[in-house]
């Protein structure tokens, strides 16, 4: 077993073999432009791009032709959100979102607070939850878009797609869902999820970093955009650009797997999630779940360890490569907004790990990242005074702190 | 994040990890930060007649730096007197442990810890001394 092991595929995940294969002629023999018309080096390019094109539309339900390549989902979000702000201003200047979305929603939606657009930031339960009777409510004749994400990235949490689409479609007014993390690890289905906008990047399910896709919807209704991008009017004049065909074929090849491996890979995900979670529970009965336990990503677990600091945390656990709810490590001192979102407080959202697993982890790499996880959050507890402190009977939340 | 080689030292073999018996009239007792802002530092000194510590021990909540900066403190205070051990300065231990500028408030807080820990000391001395001077 080689270290450190990674447990952080929520944050990217290596290119699949069968995906780096599928590209390689793509840099040297069959490198045309998409674009050109005129010769057969542009044509194989455009039949490649198109094959991948259909890959993906078929991992969510979705027509070849409602597919846009992008640079991620973070140019997908932009392109939806002040793409369908912009191109619908006439019918109203109201936008829906919840405080738990990925920035790469949040910020868009700022960035529209400052154009004159009004945007309802929904908050969410203890578990992640919008209240749905809540959405019902906010949503006005004035409203363009609700955009809320198909499964969070820090905690796991799934929204209910399928109810959601149907209260925005039932209000008339347009559903775009981040599904950055859901894809290829829960099942996906545009026409059933009522779903009109959709984004997906490749980087998060064993395809190349730098290339994305944005589902639109072609029928009832058709969604029409502002491109954010000008230029040479490719992708239908929604998104101008030479396409990174490259990316684009291991994007295609990528989604072929999800949806081809989905079935027998994400009960494997999940047996191993569950063993790593029972493990640590078991040594560490205090440690709490963060998320709701069962509408929840396969392979992705948050758990928050009470009396140690997130940081330190990772800091003794460098055979492990796992994420951290306390942004102390990028340089903020702010601990996880999802986490707050939540309603943690914010020792425990200091003190909170993100693991996540994927198509290469092996129950050897669990039972040793449970392990030593165990072992360190033992250690530094004999270093904690909050721990102590709960050893003699104080009651933490009674305690007058000095701020600093 | 990179951390410097003394940091992770004092984070793998932190020394003075403990606690002396916060009772004892002899030893200080100093906890400043709060477990909201992400670290809690609880350090000690016990000191004998002549005003020298002779013993320091600490235990934190808080970041790899936070960690490292009250065990270093422990270390300087261990054999040195009240007197100097009230004059260390943060910067000290920023320059010791090289803390990048966003870990710095870890060091003031260990200048705030050895200072609450005197201060403690200091209200117990003076309240036997009250009370020694009562019983006469
Ligand atoms: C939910 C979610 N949305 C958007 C993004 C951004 O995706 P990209 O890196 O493709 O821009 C991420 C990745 O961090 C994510 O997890």
């Amino acid at each position: 077993m080689k270290t450190p092991i990674y447990l952080d595929y929520s944050a990217t995940t290596p290119c699949d073999p069968r995906v780096v294969q599928r590209m390689l002629p793509f840099f040297t023999e069959t490198f045309g432009n998409a674009a050109s018309r005129s010769h057969a080096f542009g044509w194989t390019a455009e039949a490649a791009v198109e094959e991948a094109r259909s890959q993906v539309a078929q991992l969510l339900g979705a027509h070849p032709k409602e597919i846009l390549w992008t640079s991620g989902s973070t140019e997908a979000n932009n392109l939806a959100i002040k793409g369908t702000a912009q191109m619908y201003r006439e019918k109203g200047n109201h936008l829906i979102t919840a405080i738990t979305e990925h920035k790469a929603v949040l910020d868009p939606m700022k960035h529209l607070e400052t154009q004159g657009y009004e945007v309802t930031w929904l908050p969410v339960d203890r578990k992640g939850h919008v209240d749905l009777d809540q959405l019902r409510d906010a949503i006005t004749d004035r409203t363009i878009l609700v955009s809320l994400m198909a499964a969070n990235n820090e905690i796991g949490t799934l929204h209910p797609l399928a109810e959601i689409g149907a209260i925005c479609k039932q209000k008339g007014t347009l559903f775009h869902t981040d599904a950055t993390q859901a894809a290829g690890k829960i099942p996906l289905d545009v026409e059933a999820q009522h779903v009109d906008l959709l984004s997906i990047s490749a980087h998060k399910m064993y395809g190349p970093k730098g290339v994305g896709a944005l589902y639109v919807r072609r029928k009832n209704p058709r969604v029409r955009l502002t491109s954010q991008m000008d230029g040479g009017g490719h992708e239908r004049g929604m998104r101008s650009g030479t396409l990174n065909v490259t990316g684009i074929v291991g994007m295609g090849e990528a989604a072929r797997i999800c949806r081809e491996e989905m079935a027998t890979e994400v009960p494997k995900l999940m047996a191993l999630r569950d063993r790593l979670e029972q493990r640590i529970m078991k040594a560490l009965p205090d440690a709490v779940l963060n998320g709701d336990p069962q509408a929840r990503l396969p392979h992705l677990t948050n758990i928050s360890f009470p009396y140690v600091e997130g940081e330190s945390l990772i800091m003794g656990i460098k055979e492990i490569a796992v994420s951290s709810g306390s942004a102390c490590t990028s340089a903020s001192l702010e601990p996880s907004y999802v986490l707050k979102g939540l309603g943690l407080g914010d020792e425990l959202a200091h003190s909170s790990i993100r693991f996540s697993l994927g198509r290469f982890t092996t129950e050897q790499e669990v039972d040793f990242a449970a392990d030593r996880l165990i072992a360190e959050v033992t250690r530094l507890r004999e270093m904690s005074p909050l721990w102590e402190m709960v050893q003699e009977g104080v009651d933490l939340s009674q305690v007058k702190w000095t701020m600093h | 994040m990179a951390y410097s080689d003394k940091v992770l030292d004092h984070y793998q073999n932190p020394r003075n990890v403990g606690s002396l018996d916060k009772d004892d009239p002899n030893v200080g007792t100093g906890v400043v930060g709060a477990p909201e802002c992400g670290d809690v530092m609880k350090l000690q000194i016990k000191v004998d007649d002549h005003g020298s510590i002779v013993d320091a021990k600490f235990k934190t909540y808080g970041c790899g730096s936070a960690i490292a900066s009250s065990s270093l403190a422990t270390e300087w205070l261990k054999g040195t007197t009240v007197d100097a051990a009230a004059e260390i300065k943060n910067t000290q231990i920023v320059e010791e442990l090289s803390l990048p500028p966003v870990k710095i408030h870890c060091s003031v807080l260990a200048e705030d810890a050895i200072k609450a820990a005197i201060e403690d000391w200091r209200k117990k001395q003076a309240a036997a001394k009250g009370a020694a001077a009562e019983t006469k």
